[in-house]
Formats: C-alpha cells, structure tokens, sequence
C-alpha cells in the first residue's frame, strides 16, 4: 500500500512548523510518531497533500519531573516507558505505556501524536483524563493550555484548533496518598483497548478524598466515570467499597459495538476494568 | 524527489527519492535487500522490522526521507565476516522457523530486546516480541531460539 503524492517538510524548530501549518493550512497534517497517519495514508482514508514532519523539532521532546511531570509532545511511548522518576510519579501511566503496540510501536508512537489523533481505543486519552493533565498548545494566537477534560470532544476529534500544535502535556506529580494505575483488556492482535480504565485516587486518614476514573476504547471518546468518583469518594476505599463503585462504570456512556465485542459485553468490561485499576490505584497509594 | 543519504549496514547510498516512499520499498526495491520482508503492511506483523540508529522500528510505516542521515541495519547486516549472529545461529540449532516468512524481522526485534535486557525470561522474550507474529512455528522455538542467543552471547562476554 502507497500514499498518494504529498509534499514533504521537516522542520527543525516549532515557529518553523507553525509556519509552515499556517501557511498550507487543510491541506497540511503534522507527522509525529506515524503509527496512525501513515497507515491512514496508505489506506488513502487520509490523502494529505503536504505533510509536516516534526520529528526533528528537539524542543518538543523530553521529560521533567519534581513536583510536576512535563512530557513535551514528540517524547515517544519508549522514552516514557524507560523513565523510573515518571513511573514514580505517575504509575498509571508507566502501566498504560508499556501495554501500547508493540516494542517497535512505541519507540516511534509519541504522546503528543496520540493525543492529537484521538483514536478511541488509544490507551493516553483515559491515563491524561484520570490525572487532571493540561494539554498545551501552541498557533496562531500564540500558547495556551486545554484540560484533558475539555480536550477529547468526538470520535477522533478534539479541541485543537486549526492551525495549532501540542507542545507538551503536565500534571502534578502523586504525592503520598496518591495512586493511580491503568487496566485494559486489549485486542488480542492490534493491542488496542477494548476497554481500557485509568484510576487516581488519594486517600487520607484511611478515607478517600479524592478519586478520578476515566474509560476508554468502550465508546466514541474517553470519559471521566462521574457516578463511580462520587460513590468512592469518602468510603475507606475497600474491595466492597470499589466493587460497588465500580458498578457504575459506563452509566451514561455511548457504547460501541464492533465484531470484537458488543456493546453489552464492551459494557460490562468497564465495570471489571474500573475496578481492577481502582484496587491497584488504592493498594499504591496505601 | 528529495535526495537523501543513508548508510545501510555499513555502506553509505544517495538516493532521489519520492517523499512518499516507505523505508520497506526503499531498501528492497532501491537498495536490493530483500531480506526485509513485507507481511501485514499495517504495522502488526513485524515481518519488516529494521534498526534505524540502533533502535528498532517497523519499516512499512515509516518513510524513507525520514531516514535521512541515518544509520540502517538490515537483516542482511547482522553477520559479520561470515560468522552469524549468535541469534541467527539459535535460530538455526533451535529450529525457530518453519516458512522462514517472519524470520528477519523477529531476528531484528529480538535483537533490540537482547540489547535492552541481555538476559531475558521466557515471559518476558513473549512479551517483547509482541510485534511480531509467525504462523507456523507456535512460537516455542522462538523463544528457545532467543534465549539460545541470550547465553551464547553472555557466554561470549564473559570469555572477553
């Protein structure tokens, strides 16, 4: 399978890539990782006729972590796989990143592209979800930063708007009380989630006081899980406590149903999946 | 056409080449080594793995002008004066093929794994070749393949 025809660029720095972005406009995407564009092109679902490759752009790469964790946009699912300070910080999303694709996968994928395309069985979408990350960006107009929460609009759709590009993802580091992790049953082959659960949790005094939990891969975009946040969310955070809350996952939610699974089993796999991370999320951050 | 210079297994080539060529096409078709196969096209199978500056990457999804000023290593690169590589040799002795299809690319992912962590478990040469899938051999053999190359190679450092 063969791209149709594009012109190629690869800029070496972001106000260049901006450049470019504005300069072609609709007809322009930005290449980041490729592990979702390049098979779009080769299957002509997508025929752009200039393609913006910034993988050459330095500044959108690399990873800081003290009390906050900045990952920049073209930092790859490898590179963040291998950083023990980030696992630390956030243990979600060192269990999310080494479950992506495979070896060769994730030492192409990147964060920011992932986050960008908005693939609905794409594992970052719940993990950025469940730890309150801000997506920053930068266009025409200059940088600012989107909440995950407000980011993921539809299917493959989010709050970028034309012309701008994810320079970097933040998020406070867990501090003690803090837990997170990520469940998912993938699809035997491609490793995509099926269903795919992200957990935050803090626990004081034997309480918990806080709670975040977002699914991912059972509908058309990844969402917080409301009714379970609210009926953990000053219980001791016990298996009985977790199994109920847990119960409510999906309450709300547009299943999808596909040839790997219907939505009434998509459905009841939220429930599983919410409820193995939110153990793991608990028994870390006891 | 965009020119680009690459070295392949040691040997340096310019090429013109159009932006939409895929690395896969590049080096079978251009460079004539053909020993990195084509399987899924879709970046699952792994039958066109390849190491671009040390790190390995599925070939059919990446472009050739992406790899300008990179060093590439094949399949085709990895014996050196006619001794193989301790993992095409496990290979040999431990009957990791049938077809011999998926063969480069699992010899050029469990490459990449053995570099990472020299000393794999049985669980974890599974879960690193994940990308990679044969169809004949039911994978035992692969395995026993990897971790034939493991110690031979262990074995070659310690004499060092």
């Amino acid at each position: 399978m063969i791209p149709a025809p594009f012109d190629y660029y690869a800029p070496t720095s972001l106000a260049e890539a901006l450049t470019l972005l504005q300069r072609h406009g609709d007809d322009a995407k930005i290449l980041a990782g490729g592990h979702s564009l390049l098979p779009a092109m080769k299957l002509r679902l997508a025929s752009p006729s200039v393609l913006i490759d910034i993988n050459k752009v330095d500044e959108l790469r690399g990873i800081k972590v003290n009390g906050t964790v900045e990952i920049g946009a073209m930092t790859t699912w490898s590179a963040i796989e291998h950083h023990a300070a980030l696992a630390k910080a956030c243990p979600a999303m060192a269990d999310a990143v080494g479950l992506i694709g495979d070896i060769q996968v994730r030492n192409r994928g990147t964060i920011g592209g992932s986050l960008a395309h908005a693939d609905p069985a794409a594992d970052m979408p719940a993990v950025v979800l469940a730890v309150d990350a801000q997506i920053h960006v930068e266009g025409p107009n200059g940088p600012r930063a989107i909440a995950a929460a407000d980011f993921f609009t539809d299917m493959l759709s989010t709050a970028l708007e034309p012309g701008e590009i994810i320079t970097s993802i933040t998020f406070n580091s867990h501090g003690a009380g803090e837990g997170s992790a990520y469940a998912k049953f993938p699809h035997p082959a491609s490793r995509y989630a099926i269903v795919g659960a992200a957990a935050y949790v803090k626990l004081e005094n034997g309480q918990v006081t806080a709670c975040r939990v977002a699914i991912t891969g059972a509908g058309p975009k990844a969402e917080r899980q409301p009714a379970v946040e609210q009926a953990l969310i000053g219980t001791d955070g016990s298996a009985d406590a977790v199994a109920a809350a847990a119960a409510h996952a999906g309450e709300g939610m547009d299943m999808l149903g596909d040839i790997h699974a219907s939505e009434e089993y998509r459905r009841a796999m939220c429930k599983v999946y919410a409820k193995r991370a939110l153990l793991k999320a608990i028994e870390r951050a006891r | 056409m965009t020119t680009i210079t690459v070295t392949v297994n040691g040997v340096r080539y310019t090429s013109d080449v159009e932006p939409r060529l895929l690395l896969v096409h590049y080096l079978r078709e251009h460079l004539n080594l053909t020993g990195t196969h084509i399987g899924c096209d879709t970046s699952q199978c792994g039958a066109c793995v390849v190491h671009i500056n040390g790190v390995s990457v599925k070939s059919c999804t990446m472009l050739a002008v992406q790899c300008d000023g990179a060093e590439i290593t094949t399949i085709e690169g990895l014996a050196h004066n006619g001794q193989l590589h301790p993992l095409q040799e496990g290979f040999w002795e431990k009957h990791g093929l049938q077809c011999g299809f998926c063969t480069p690319g699992m010899i050029m992912a469990a490459a990449d794994l053995l570099k990472r962590n020299p000393n794999p478990t049985e669980e974890e040469i599974r879960h690193g070749l994940e990308g990679n899938l044969c169809r004949c051999t039911g994978y035992e053999n692969i395995v026993r393949a990897v971790r034939y190359a493991a110690e031979k190679m262990a074995a070659a450092q310690a004499a060092d």
